[in-house]
């Protein structure tokens, strides 16, 4: 069981009042498909991925994206039992969607970059070092239910 | 395996990031000590307090090294190899250690460079590090 200290609870809900889901969700996710293009490989029926501009152009990326994004509004409203609140989604991602957590991870550090530039000097070392610690374990959530 | 395009944004990065290089190589190095406190045991011997002197030398040091890298991108095993074997032979920093370091130089970037640090920025970056940190991590055995 993960232990949230009551500054660490507060910086999270904070980062996340200050996110805008249907902005940072496709940026996000955009990112994954750009940065590290072996992620494409989950996405074969989104049309047009071929180049960094046809994905950030992707209206199926960018609604994708506010979805993924959107579901971590679970983690922030259930801090204390993560790992159950996202059982059904771990299972959908390795039973019937076959991806490799590894990319979990990918995605969040896109995550964080993507805040940095959005945030600038409001997301300094302390903050980003809690943000990743609560990503951390959501992203360890959507891997327990594989095999 | 940059594009030409790539090469030519780096360059243009880290030109600008040498200028800030003691305020760029500190923060990200503070922010690795803070978000992955392990990398401090390198370090024990030395203040690395926020701003301390000895944070922003070496911030600055880093920062060069990466602006020198990416102006020789096509011979990177030679420009860095004093520091490839400073690394191997001497400092034995533990090669995971460069990803996250990586990790928080994007990071910097990102909140320093705002809507400039572009998916493409950000693309041609990331691969870059990766092959910077591979040729530290080339003689290592």
């Amino acid at each position: 069981m993960v232990e949230w200290s009551s500054s660490e609870r507060s910086t999270i809900t904070s980062l996340w009042a200050k996110i805008n889901v249907a902005e940072l969700g496709p940026q996000t996710l955009a990112r994954v498909l750009i940065v590290y293009p072996w992620t494409q490989r989950y996405f074969g029926k989104f049309g047009d991925l071929s180049n960094a501009a046809a994905i950030l152009g992707n209206t199926k990326v960018a609604e994708h994206g506010k979805v993924v994004l959107g579901a971590l509004d679970k983690a922030v409203k259930n801090l204390d039992d993560i790992k159950n609140s996202y059982s059904k989604l771990s299972k959908l991602h390795s039973e019937k969607l076959n991806v490799d957590p590894d990319n979990f991870r990918l995605l969040a550090d896109c995550l964080t970059i993507i805040m940095a530039t959005k945030f600038g000097s409001g997301f300094p070392a302390e903050a980003q070092a809690v943000w990743q610690k609560f990503l951390a374990v959501v992203v360890n959530a959507l891997s327990r239910q594989y095999f | 395996m940059l594009s030409k395009y790539e090469k030519e944004l780096l360059v243009t990065i880290w030109d600008k990031m040498s200028i800030r290089a003691e305020d760029i190589g500190s923060e990200a190095l503070l922010r690795m000590f803070t978000c992955f406190p392990k990398t401090k045991t390198y370090f024990a011997h030395l203040d690395i307090s926020p701003r301390s002197p000895h944070l922003l030398s070496h911030g600055k040091r880093i920062v060069l090294a990466i602006a020198e890298g990416a102006k020789n991108i096509d011979s990177l095993t030679t420009t860095l190899a004093p520091l490839s074997a400073l690394h191997a032979y001497q400092l034995r920093i533990h090669p995971t250690n460069f990803k996250l370091l990586s990790h928080c130089i994007l990071v910097t970037l990102a909140s320093h460079m705002s809507d400039e640090f572009t998916a493409v920025a950000h693309a041609a970056t990331d691969k870059f590090l990766s092959a910077f940190s591979a040729v530290l991590a080339e003689k290592y055995r």
